[in-house]
C-alpha cells in the first residue's frame, strides 16, 4: 500500500484526447479556432424537431468493438475515444504500467437521461408495458458509467467515478484528478468532463422552455455569446480528457508537458437554481488567483464561461470586471461561439483550445461578435481574428453551472 | 415457420446482439456461448428479442433451452409454427 502524499507536487498535462463539434483531436481543434470554423448544424431531436447543434463525429470504431457501442452509451464512447486518444498522446504505453494506480475522473452535466428517455420511447411502442424495458437500462445509467465504461475498454483497476457538477464540470474533474495525484491515491489522472446531452430531447425543450435556446438561420451564427443579438446556448456533445501527472513523474520519463495547473478554485452562489451571481464568480477567480499566488495582471488569456444568454453574459462581465478592470494585457476569449456550449465537457475542451498558446503566442478569436452588446464590454475581447501576443505565460478557465457552481483553473507555461 | 426459418430468425437475433462475430461456421450442437463471446446480459437480449419480435416469452425457468442454435430450434419451433420471417 502505498501511504505517501505529495502536497507540494506540481501537477502538469502530459496528454490530451479530445472530441468537439469542429475537431477530433488537438490540431484539428485548433486548426478550426484560428480558421474560424464552426462546429454548429442543424440537428433533428425527438419531439422538439429541428434544433441547432454541435455534433462530433469521431470514429467510433477506433477503440472500441461494435458489440461494446451496442450495450454502452454515447457518452461512455465519448470518454472511451478521449481517454485513448490521451494516452496516446501522452506516450505512456498501457500495456507496461500499473493499471491499478490510474484514477479516471470526468466531470458530467447531467447522465442518464438519454437513455431513460430512449426507454420510455421504446415501451411507447409496446403500449408502456415495462417488460419491454431493456437490463441494460440500469448499467447504462449509473452515474458512473461514462468513467466505468472506460475501465472495462483499457482495463484500468484504479478508482473511477464521475463528477456531477453541472457546466463547471470540466474543470471539476481536472481538479479532482489533481487532488488524487496529490495525495497519492494514483500516478496518472484522467481527467476532464464528457457529455452526450444532444441525445436527450429534454435539455432542448427545457432551454427552449426558459427562453435560452438559441435560433439563427445561418447553424454557424447561432452561437453568440457577447454580442447584442444572442439568444441563447447551442448544445452541444463533446470530450476533453486529460493525462495528469506529477511533474517529477513526467520528468523522469521525459514527458511533453503542455502546461501545469498552478490555480484552481471551486465555489458555490448559494443564490439561485439558474441565475448565476457575479460577486461568487469573481469570488472564485480571485481565490485561484491566490493559489497560483498570481496577481490579475499576470493573467495573459482569459476563457470566458459565456453561454450566450442574455443575462449569463452580463453577470460573468461583471465579474471579469471586477477582477480583471483596467488590466490592458489580458486577453479574452470565447470557445462556446465555435462548438456551442459541450456541457460537462465545456472547461476542458475550452481549455484545450487555448493551450497551443503557449506555444505560437496566438488567442483564438470569439466567433460571432458582430455588434458587442454594451453590457458585455470588456477590455480585450478578441473578434475579429486572432491576435498575436509576444508571449503567453498564463490562462485562465472559467466554467460556471446551475445552482451557481463556479470553477476556475489556472494553466502555467511550462518550459520542456 | 419451417425449422430453417426459425434457424435464420436465432441467427438474426444473434448477429444484432453480437455485430463483431462471424457466424458463418456455428455449428448447432456445441453451446452458443462455447463458440461465441456471450453472457448473460446477451442471453436476456435473445429473451428480449423473442418477446419483441414474436411475442415470446421464456420464463427463467427455461433459460437452459437456449445453450445451442440445436435446443433453441427445438425449443422455439412450436411456438413459432404460426409465425412468419420478416422479409
Amino acid at each position: 500500500m502505498n501511504n505517501q502524499v505529495y502536497p507540494e507536487e506540481r501537477i502538469v498535462i502530459t496528454g490530451i484526447g479530445l472530441t468537439a463539434p469542429n475537431g477530433n483531436n488537438l490540431k484539428e481543434f485548433r486548426e478550426s479556432l484560428l480558421a474560424g470554423k464552426s462546429g454548429v448544424q442543424k440537428f433533428e431531436t425527438r419531439y422538439v424537431g429541428e434544433v441547432l447543434a454541435g455534433i462530433c463525429d469521431f470514429d467510433v470504431l477506433k477503440y472500441q468493438k461494435k458489440k461494446e457501442l451496442r450495450r454502452g452509451t454515447r457518452v461512455g464512447s465519448i470518454s472511451i475515444y478521449c481517454c485513448r486518444e490521451a494516452f496516446n498522446d501522452s506516450g505512456i504505453d498501457l500495456e507496461s504500467i500499473d493499471r491499478s494506480r490510474v484514477g479516471v475522473y470526468l466531470g458530467v452535466t447531467e447522465h442518464g437521461n438519454v437513455e431513460t428517455e430512449n426507454e420510455i420511447y421504446n415501451i411507447s411502442k409496446y403500449d408502456y408495458d415495462t417488460k419491454y424495458w431493456s437490463h441494460h437500462h440500469n448499467p447504462r445509467t449509473v452515474a458512473n458509467n461514462p468513467a466505468g465504461e472506460v475501465t472495462l475498454n483499457m482495463k484500468i483497476t484504479g478508482p473511477h467515478y464521475t463528477i456531477g457538477a453541472a457546466c463547471a464540470a470540466g474543470n471539476m474533474g481536472v481538479i479532482q484528478g489533481l487532488q488524487m495525484l496529490r495525495l497519492g491515491e494514483v500516478d496518472i489522472a484522467l481527467a476532464g468532463g464528457v457529455s452526450e446531452s444532444i441525445h436527450t430531447f429534454g435539455i432542448f425543450a427545457s432551454f427552449k422552455s426558459e427562453g435560452a435556446l438559441a435560433e439563427h438561420e445561418d447553424p454557424a451564427k447561432a452561437s453568440r455569446p457577447f454580442d447584442k443579438n444572442r439568444n441563447g446556448i447551442v448544445c452541444s456533445e463533446g470530450g476533453g480528457v486529460y493525462i495528469l501527472e506529477r511533474l517529477s513523474d513526467a520528468q523522469k520519463r521525459k514527458a511533453k508537458i503542455y502546461g501545469e495547473i498552478v490555480g484552481y478554485a471551486t465555489n458555490s452562489d448559494a443564490f439561485d437554481f439558474i441565475l448565476p451571481e457575479p460577486g461568487r464568480q469573481a469570488e472564485c477567480m480571485r481565490l485561484a488567483l491566490g493559489k497560483a499566488g498570481l496577481k490579475p495582471s499576470d493573467i495573459n488569456i482569459l476563457n470566458a464561461h459565456a453561454t450566450a444568454t442574455q443575462l449569463g453574459d452580463v453577470q460573468e462581465c461583471k465579474a471579469i470586471r471586477d477582477v480583471f478592470g483596467g488590466e490592458q494585457g489580458v486577453w479574452i476569449n470565447n470557445t462556446k461561439s465555435f462548438i456551442g456550449h459541450t456541457m460537462g465537457a465545456a472547461g476542458t475542451l475550452e481549455l484545450s483550445g487555448n493551450l497551443p498558446a503557449f506555444e505560437d503566442g496566438l488567442v483564438h478569436q470569439t466567433l460571432n461578435l458582430d455588434n458587442l452588446d454594451p453590457e458585455c464590454h470588456l477590455e480585450n475581447i478578441v473578434f475579429g481574428k486572432p491576435k498575436q501576443l509576444d508571449k503567453v505565460d498564463y490562462i485562465m478557465n472559467n466554467s460556471f453551472g446551475m445552482f451557481g457552481i463556479n470553477s476556475v483553473l489556472i494553466v502555467k507555461r511550462h518550459k520542456n | 415457420m419451417t425449422r430453417d426459418e426459425v434457424r435464420q430468425a436465432i441467427m438474426d437475433i444473434l448477429g444484432d446482439i453480437a455485430p463483431d462475430e462471424d457466424m458463418s461456421s456455428l455449428k448447432d450442437d456445441i453451446s452458443l456461448r462455447e463458440q461465441m463471446d456471450l453472457d448473460s446480459m446477451d442471453f436476456l437480449d435473445i429473451v428480449m428479442e423473442l418477446r419483441k419480435r414474436f411475442n415470446i416469452e421464456v420464463p427463467e425457468s427455461d433459460y437452459q433451452e437456449l445453450v445451442s442454435m440445436a435446443s433453441c430450434i427445438h425449443y422455439l419451433q412450436p411456438l413459432l409454427k404460426d409465425h412468419q420471417l420478416a422479409s
